[in-house]
């Protein structure tokens, strides 16, 4: 079984249309979008959910007001500013830790399970599909990410399958980590702006942090030819394949507005040719990472 | 006067709507840069002088002579950091959230606070005058909030000083960290299906903060018109739209805010504060 996935480091330089765009092209893959704070792979796949799973991984602090003598030790206590002034726990700052229960004299504080966000299994045009979606300012992103994982592999190894494509988060933390480590492989869009090459530079750097093996696409490379030779080159340096660059076309939005990945929208464009290209050098780099491992 | 600037969907424009609104207002402004995973205001402002400072988490530090071996505190780790056996104590940092829970349910006081870096505070004027302050979060580490809440410790309080806040993207805990306690939240985002359905998710966490919602259409022009419908039926101003341009998008390659260049935009952006701030005073 490989897994790629398909991270960037700044947000929306097309992570998932690419993800969309290989998924198209793979054949018989599994989906998984670990983008769980703000998932949009199921806009191009349109995947048929066919079981939900509630994903409780913390627990939240609720004040008995009739309890509670206002002796301000949860307050005093709690180290993430949870307890307002009228001694209401703020499920928003709550982390679920429990020291408010123990610091109570009056047994006023209970901890109830939370629901951070639900879990999808689903069917898609393409393949089986793993996704969830976070509740609106709920934590445990990382917790979540690793369980939509688990499921992907689940449904790889029930269907045979041989490939998961991961559409993962921007950033580098908790997120980016649950969604990295332990895979085969990592597919990192990045654009040639300024902005973007020093948030590539970090990404790259978590990969090597945690030594797993990566791949750069470089999007929008004729935005600023100079911008993608000098990622080129950084890439180069560093020993890191470039495994493909795509044009600046507008088409990307439109096959969004249409719900379509690339090569469903315009399969004879010049975009999907390119994408073709691209599955096929990044197919290489995971047969050679897996004859290396 | 503190404004957030957040998104929902990542590159949809925060960071160049903070700086363009920065650089158009000039006097007081403070820039906030929320997004310690990936910060890149002064990407497009760099610092001309700039502090750096750690940014630390609280961890326990244990005395192994003093400690007892009752477990309380492994059995109450709510992260499973600690774990105790006859041999010792061992503890993993990196899994631990630093609420001091171990510390108060110690019975021999064997735990004191201790303290791990988890990344750093960068803080500085740029060439138009302004204060930018970002976070870094190391690489590897995966807590972030506690470096966001070190660049939020740094905003100017006084009266005439504007603060804005670029926030990181998504939804979730390091979003909300930064929109928190804010006056305004702007939201950014672009009229495409991926736009939209992130703008829902960013409007359904703001409101639960009580916080004023403007939206900003970056790229029209592309997609559709369903982010106009969405923002109409929920009634939520949309206070600027910045053109879908091949010009705006290849000085954002270099680096460049386009209102440097494109010096009308400036008098858009003040109009957009003011809105703003009838916005606040409702």
């Amino acid at each position: 079984m490989k897994e790629l996935v398909v991270v960037s480091g700044k947000g929306g330089t097309g992570k998932t249309t690419i993800a969309a765009a290989l998924a198209a092209l793979v054949s018989e893959p599994v989906v998984a979008d670990c983008d769980v704070d703000a998932p949009n792979l199921h806009l191009l796949l349109d995947p048929k959910v066919q079981d939900t799973e509630e994903f409780i991984a913390a627990n939240v602090a609720v004040i008995d007001p009739t309890l509670c003598r206002a002796c301000g030790a949860c307050e005093l206590n709690c180290r993430f500013g949870a307890i307002g002034s009228d001694f209401v726990v703020d499920p928003i700052m709550c982390e679920g830790c429990g020291v408010c229960e123990v610091s109570c004299p009056y047994n006023a504080v209970q901890m109830r399970e939370r629901l951070s966000g639900y879990i999808y299994t689903s069917k898609t045009r393409f393949g089986p599909m793993a996704h969830a979606l976070l509740l609106a300012g709920e934590s445990n992103s990382g917790k979540m990410v690793a369980r939509v994982r688990e499921l992907a592999r689940t449904l790889t190894e029930t269907t045979e399958k041989e490939l998961i494509i991961v559409d993962g988060p921007p950033g580098i933390a908790c997120a980016t980590i649950a969604a990295i480590t332990g895979s085969s492989a990592g597919l990192v869009v990045t654009e040639p702006t300024v902005p973007a090459i020093h948030d590539l530079k970090r990404v790259l750097s978590l990969f090597q942090h945690f030594t797993i093996p990566v791949m750069v696409v470089i999007n929008k490379a004729d935005l600023n030819l100079r911008k993608s030779k000098e990622i080129e080159s950084f890439c180069k340096e560093k020993d890191i394949p470039v495994v493909g660059q795509l044009p600046y076309d507008p088409i990307m939005y439109k096959a969004v507005v249409a719900g379509q990945t690339i090569i469903e929208y315009a399969p004879n464009h010049q975009l999907s040719t390119n994408l073709q290209n691209l599955w096929e050098k990044v197919e290489q780099q995971l047969d050679s990472i897996s004859r290396s491992t | 006067m503190k404004i957030a600037i957040a998104s929902g969907k990542g590159g949809t424009g925060k960071t160049s709507v903070a700086v363009n609104l920065a650089l158009s207002l000039r006097d007081s402004v403070q820039i906030l840069d929320c997004d310690a995973d990936e910060p890149n205001v002064h990407t497009l402002l760099p610092l001309t002088q700039d502090q750096i400072q750690p940014v630390f988490t609280m961890v326990p530090e244990f005395d192994e002579t003093k400690c007892t071996r009752s477990k309380n505190c492994s059995a109450f780790c709510p992260t499973h950091a600690i774990f105790v056996s006859d041999q010792g104590i061992t503890f993993f940092p990196e899994i631990c959230i630093g609420c001091g829970g171990c510390i108060l349910s110690c019975p021999s006081q064997a735990i004191q606070e201790g303290q791990r870096q988890l990344g750093v505070l960068h803080q500085g004027m740029t060439a138009p005058g302004i204060e930018v302050v970002y976070g870094e979060l190391d690489v590897g580490e995966p807590f972030v909030v506690p470096v966001i809440k070190a660049v939020k410790d740094q905003a100017k309080n006084s009266e005439g000083t504007v603060v804005l806040v670029d926030c990181p993207p998504g939804v979730s805990c390091p979003m909300v960290e930064s929109v928190h306690g804010v006056d305004y939240c702007l939201l950014v985002t672009e009229p495409t299906p991926f736009g939209l359905h992130d703008l829902r998710l960013a409007v359904d966490t703001v409101r639960q903060l009580n916080i004023p919602i403007g939206v900003i259409v970056n790229r029209a022009g592309i997609g559709d018109q369903q982010v106009f419908t969405y923002c109409a039926s929920e009634d939520i101003p949309i206070l600027l739209e910045i053109p879908h341009s091949r010009e705006i998008a290849e000085l954002f390659s270099e680096g460049i805010p386009f209102t440097q260049r494109m010096p009308d935009w400036q008098s858009k952006f003040r109009e957009l504060f003011q809105v703003i701030q009838e916005g606040i005073r409702k």
